[in-house]
């Protein structure tokens, strides 16, 4: 136990819990990066920090300024509670179909919600933020997908941990979103050991997708880009919502009650653990279970939470 | 060889309506050869202009992304499931 001057200081260095258990190859340790220890829940606590404090170094936020940002939720909570933690005003958009408690939390932190449509997803969100962010020049739109902030809190943060509590890892799984955690603790952990192989996890992109127009509204991350993602990269698989679901329910076997996207790279780790002889694959675990309760995703019938996944951004 | 290949929402009215096609090939770029060779409306959509696959468009083989297991070259077995997806911000968080 240690005392802490802000709840800022709480973020980061958070427990890796091995969940071999839960490997369906005796060969292959399953190890779990709980990143919803965090205080504001999530992973997206260490690049919403990073992205603030590198703003304020830059002399771009006083007291009062307005920050805005696109998430489809954990980006906005973080944000939401260091915003309030620090004086500012943050606008947030979000598509109006992600889970209630998402809603709620952003509330709880005091942050203004802007709806864009849900058949738009994140990307309807990010466009909904442009155009704000082109209107109100002042605000502060940290902009996580191209931020180099984000993928830098886990060069210095996530990566070294991982390193540091067990530097015998061969494979890092974690779901790809705005690349911020894969590019920033992939490039870490090849630099130690270019033996370290990188799998991204992503989640089926259902009516996100059928909310297209055209082709060329499609979008990489720059993030992605900027870091030679497709270099970086060894795997990238999708994992559909039902595999999704059962895998987030297993974790509650081992006591680990993390959120859905916890279950997808759980589901790839223990997909590739087949194909291995040995192996100690880390997986990151990007939030606790709290936020889905009202999805039913343990208790309620498996095909109604499938079915209700395809209409709900759960991930 | 003939396997099956789901297309996106955004493709159908190139395909005459379909979700799922089926087309002939031994290699990931035979296959996308043949969708577009039966679907002329799909070619600017699948294909750059340098012949490689549209940067919005991921193809999956069998769940695996076929840019990280040979790209086009990637052989592809019998019954195997081709799905073509569009790139999109998902799962931002």
């Amino acid at each position: 136990m240690a005392l802490y001057h802000s709840v800022l200081d709480l973020i980061g260095d958070t427990p890796l819990v091995d969940v071999s258990a839960l490997s369906p190859n005796p060969g292959v340790r399953i190890l779990a990066k709980l990143e919803g220890q965090n205080p504001g829940g999530s992973v997206k606590d260490r690049a919403a920090k990073a992205m603030v404090e590198e703003a304020e170094k830059e002399g771009r936020l006083v007291p009062g300024s307005v920050v805005l940002e696109s998430s489809s939720g954990n980006t906005g909570i973080a944000l939401a509670m260091i915003c309030r933690i620090k004086g500012y005003r943050l606008t947030v958009v979000l598509p109006e179909n992600v889970s209630v408690e998402r809603r709620q939390l952003l509330e709880v932190w005091g942050a203004d919600i802007v709806s864009s449509p849900g058949a738009e997803g994140s990307n309807g969100a990010l466009r909904l933020a442009q155009g704000l962010a082109a209107e109100h020049p002042d605000w502060l739109f940290p902009y996580q997908y191209g931020n180099p902030a984000n993928p830098k809190a886990h060069y210095e943060g996530t990566g070294p941990e991982i390193w540091r509590d067990c530097p015998e890892v061969t494979h890092f799984v974690a779901g790809l979103g705005t690349a911020g955690t894969l590019m920033g603790v992939g490039r870490f952990l090849k630099e130690r050991n270019p033996n370290v192989q990188l799998w991204a996890v992503e989640p089926p992109a259902g009516e996100m997708v059928d909310g297209l127009r055209n082709l060329d509204e499609g979008f990489v991350p720059p993030v992605f880009i900027d870091n030679d993602g497709p270099a970086l990269l060894d795997r990238k698989l999708i994992v559909r919502a039902r595999e999704s679901i059962e895998w987030t329910r297993r974790l509650s076997d081992v006591g680990v009650f993390a959120g859905i996207s916890s279950g997808s790279a759980m589901a790839a780790a223990a997909k590739g653990a087949h194909q291995l002889d040995e192996g100690v694959l880390v997986v990151l675990a990007a939030d606790g279970g709290w936020k889905y309760l009202s999805t039913g995703a343990w208790t309620a019938d498996l095909d109604d939470v499938v079915d209700r996944a395809t209409r709900l951004i759960y991930f | 060889m003939s396997v099956s290949v789901r297309l996106p929402t955004i493709l159908r009215p190139q395909a005459g309506g379909l979700s799922e096609i089926s087309a002939e090939g031994g290699t990931v770029g035979e296959i996308v050869d043949d969708v577009v060779r039966q679907f002329p409306g799909t070619a600017s959509h699948l294909k750059a202009p340098d012949g490689g696959l549209h940067r919005f468009v991921n193809v999956y083989l069998n769940d695996e992304d076929v840019r990280y297991l040979g790209g086009l070259e990637t052989p592809v077995p019998a019954g195997a499931q081709l799905s073509i997806v569009p790139a999109v911000a998902g799962g931002g968080g």
